[in-house]
């Protein structure tokens, strides 16, 4: 009984582009879900298959890894739990994934996994692909020799699978024989090691000893403590990793030779030719701009269509609400927080979504690796990688995918760099701010026949790049890790990607956004709405009686008496108290305290900005025009003079340009960093430098 | 003068004779660069920075500070037409 509701742990191990997410793809179908480890970043993959006779496997996805000595987090994850058997994710079964083409270069690992003593399932991928490449293989022969069972895998045709379910229901028959002695580089070491610790597996000691000459990185709680033994130099050690690289390669070559053969003859395939093209020193960067131009216009114009069908059918949700459900406080909530809270998450979608699909469909490719070769030499200057030029793109349509996009770099420095600049770029909820600002300051007239205003947005967008790989560089300056940051990237082969992986990755991210952030926008959005609907005093509570009253005896329009009790009531609501409050913190950057109320309710999305100053500044329709005029007609009281000139208006730029007011890509930031310290910090330097470089503009402009 | 990964031409080949284990990672012995096993040159960026190779059959991409590091024998191919 207690057999049938046992699952069967899977791990799935092997290197990348070994299409291992493909085959967990086809096992797990949607079945699956992603999370992260506790306490790292690294994603958690994980979901159920239905194996016969009733039983399931819970199947692991471990991240992809080229060794059991780990370089980056990732790979650092599956070592420890591999060497942790007291783990709850402890795999009863491991399966190897590998590429029927990079056989050899991937046995390295299962060889390295089959001397854990786990029992472990070799599966040879890219099945379909042997006839072309003129590999011939004899399974048979090498499950022998290698001491195991095998199944020869299509994951883009779909064959094999069944194979793998059957070998894993029968994981008990396995061998757990290692294939390679690891310890006969240096017999009289390995000896001594097994003698100091005579209760501990021989070569798991070993893996402890040299992750720490490595990466220095692991749980001391979970794997035996080595640290007593240093019987040997860091070179030395490192010495012996070359030789054990090399005997396991001695044991592949010698492995392989009797059972795989490739036809030289068979054609050499389309690497070469689309490489000359795609990696070339000057069509590869025209190509690669030609593709930017194409997303980006996707991003822009195609999520326009389904943006303004979100947020129309929101508007009117929230004006059917308010119909149907009894007047009060709850259905106010409801219509004016709750509705717009949940439309505010919803219509990201669409940039997110076609973000993704562009990013699936270019890794799926192995096009992303040729990208990343291209740029790398000009990244590194600033801190970053070749792999950061992907989210500091996508960081100009949002900086929310753009900082999920940063998934992708192994190196955690970089990483880290990478997550807290890209909020630096123009994203798209800037433009809003940016059109009228400019509208109101900046003359409109040419110069050598370029516009002023058009130039100003250029300056702007150019601000913003320039603010992140400056502070990219000082970021790199002043950032120490561990870690010993190297470039190695694999050049995988380029494949047409398959619709189930792009499908199934577009629908994660989105998923895992809308989940994740979604809920942090939601409640962000609930108390603005509860600190701008109430207020302490009676002359909040009583704004239509005071407004009415004061108009005795003029004539004026209901809807104008209806704007004017609207931004009556905002001034006197806990956010107007608000922004009368920091009133002497913004003078001196030319602002008065509606520009501040705009300030703060723009704190947790920097779009609101207009739709605020449309409020306060008594404004019944939002047609552009008309806040302008309005917003231009505004004096400021201290110096008698008009409230938006050049002074103000670059300051307020500025201040757009570089302060975070983002509260979904602080909440985003959260996620990906797995704790607050990052994003506090990214919020207070960007917030420090937005206000310093507005208070001089202003000063020096005044 | 020693030949390294970085003094190869598009399109030559070399053999690995000598790493400095000290410095070069871990993974890229794994990844097959070790001595006696062959490297080609395949493409390179501008300013020669990083160098996309094939060595041992692994497509991979390093950059030249690290090729730098990696002494080479080169396979003079234009003798054997």
């Amino acid at each position: 009984m207690s057999l049938m509701n046992k699952q069967i742990k899977v791990a799935l191990i092997g290197n990348p582009n070994t299409g291992k997410t493909s085959v967990f793809n086809q096992l797990t179908g949607l079945n699956q879900k992603v999370g992260n480890y506790p306490g790292i970043t690294v994603e958690k993959k994980e979901g159920v298959c239905k194996l016969s006779r009733g039983v399931k496997a819970h199947i692991l996805d471990l991240p992809g890894t080229y060794s059991l000595n780990a370089t980056s987090l990732d790979e650092n994850l599956v070592i420890e739990l591999l060497l942790n058997k007291k783990d709850k994710d402890y795999p009863d079964v491991a399966v190897v994934i590998t590429d029927v083409e990079n056989l050899k270069r991937n046995l390295l690992l299962f060889t390295q996994i089959k001397d854990l003593k786990l029992p472990t399932i070799l599966v040879i991928n890219m099945a379909d692909r042997m006839d072309r490449k003129g590999i011939s293989l004899d399974v048979a022969l090498l499950e022998k020799k290698l001491n195991t069972r095998i199944a020869l895998v299509s994951s883009r045709k779909g064959t094999g699978i069944d194979r793998i379910k059957e070998l894993i229901l029968d994981y008990r028959s396995l061998s757990t024989e290692p294939c390679v002695n690891a310890s006969a580089i240096d017999r009289t070491y390995f000896d001594s090691l097994q003698n100091a610790f005579p209760d501990q597996d021989l070569y798991k000691l070993w893996l402890v000893i040299t992750q720490d000459a490595n990466f220095a990185d692991l749980n001391r709680h979970t794997v035996p403590d080595t640290s007593s033994f240093n019987t040997k130099s860091r070179s030395e050690l490192k010495r012996l990793q070359q030789k054990e690289a090399i005997h396991r390669y001695q044991f592949i070559n010698n492995t392989l030779k009797d059972t795989y053969t490739t036809d030289m003859h068979a054609a050499k395939g389309l690497r070469a030719s689309l490489d000359r093209i795609l990696t070339h020193k000057v069509w590869g960067y025209v190509i690669f701009f030609g593709i930017l131009l194409l997303m980006f216009q996707a991003i822009f114009n195609w999520s326009a269509y389904p943006m303004d069908f979100i947020d129309e059918s929101f508007a009117s949700l929230s004006e059917w609400a308010k119909g149907i459900l009894p007047a009060g406080v709850f259905t106010d909530l409801i219509s004016e927080g709750l509705i717009p809270g949940i439309g505010g998450v919803v219509i990201f979608i669409p940039q997110i979504a076609f973000l993704f699909l562009f990013i699936a469909l270019l890794e799926e490719s192995g096009y992303m690796s040729r990208v990343v070769f291209l740029m790398d030499k000009g990244m590194r200057r600033f801190g970053l990688s070749g792999k950061s030029v992907v989210p500091l793109i996508s960081g100009a349509a949002c900086a929310i995918p753009a900082v999920m996009a940063t998934r992708n770099i192994e190196n955690w420095k970089e990483r880290l760099i990478t997550i807290l600049v890209t909020p630096f770029m123009t994203c798209s909820a800037r433009l809003p701010v940016y059109l009228i600002i400019i509208a109101l300051v900046i003359p409109d007239k040419r110069v050598m026949g370029l516009n002023y205003q058009g130039l100003m947005l250029m300056i702007l967008y150019l601000l913003g790049f320039l603010a992140a790989v400056g502070s990219a560089y000082v970021l790199h300056k002043i950032l120490k890790t561990k870690t010993k940051p190297f470039f190695v990237v694999e050049m995988p082969n380029y494949k047409i990607p398959l619709l189930k992986n792009v499908v199934i990755t577009v629908v994660e991210k989105t998923k895992s956004f809308v989940f994740g952030a979604g809920k942090i926008i939601l409640a962000i959005s609930i108390i603005l709405w509860f600190l701008a609907s109430n207020g302490p005093s009676e002359r909040f509570d009583n704004a239509e009686e005071i407004v009415t009253e004061h108009h005795q005896g003029t004539v004026i329009s209901e809807e104008e008496l209806q704007t004017e009790i609207a931004s009556y009531q905002l001034e006197n609501s806990y956010i107007g108290i608000v922004g009368k409050a920091i009133e002497p913190a913004i003078r001196p950057l030319g602002y008065d305290w509606k520009i501040g109320i705009a300030l703060v309710s723009s704190f947790a999305a920097r779009e609101v900005f207009v739709g605020t100053l449309a409020t306060i500044y008594s404004v019944g329709s939002e047609e552009e025009d008309t806040i302008k005029n309005r917003m231009a007609k505004e004096i400021n009281p201290a110096t008698g003079e008009k409230l938006f000139n050049l002074a103000t208006g670059v300051s307020l730029l500025l201040f757009y340009a570089f302060a975070m007011q983002c509260m979904s890509t602080v909440a985003i930031v959260k996620r990906e960093t797995n704790g607050w310290k990052w994003p506090i910090i990214q919020l207070v330097f960007m917030s420090a430098f937005a206000y310093i470089t507005a208070l001089i503009a202003y000063q020096v402009l005044k | 003068m020693k030949t390294t990964i970085a003094h190869l031409k598009r399109g030559e080949k070399g053999i690995i004779t000598d790493i400095p284990i000290d410095i070069i990672p871990v993974k890229l012995f794994e990844m097959g660069c070790l001595p006696g096993n062959q490297v080609e040159l395949l493409q390179v960026a501008p300013f020669r920075d990083p160098l996309y190779l094939n060595i041992n059959g692994s497509f991979l991409s390093i950059r030249r500070e690290t090729a730098l590091l990696i002494e080479i024998e080169k396979i003079n191919e234009t003798t054997e037409l």
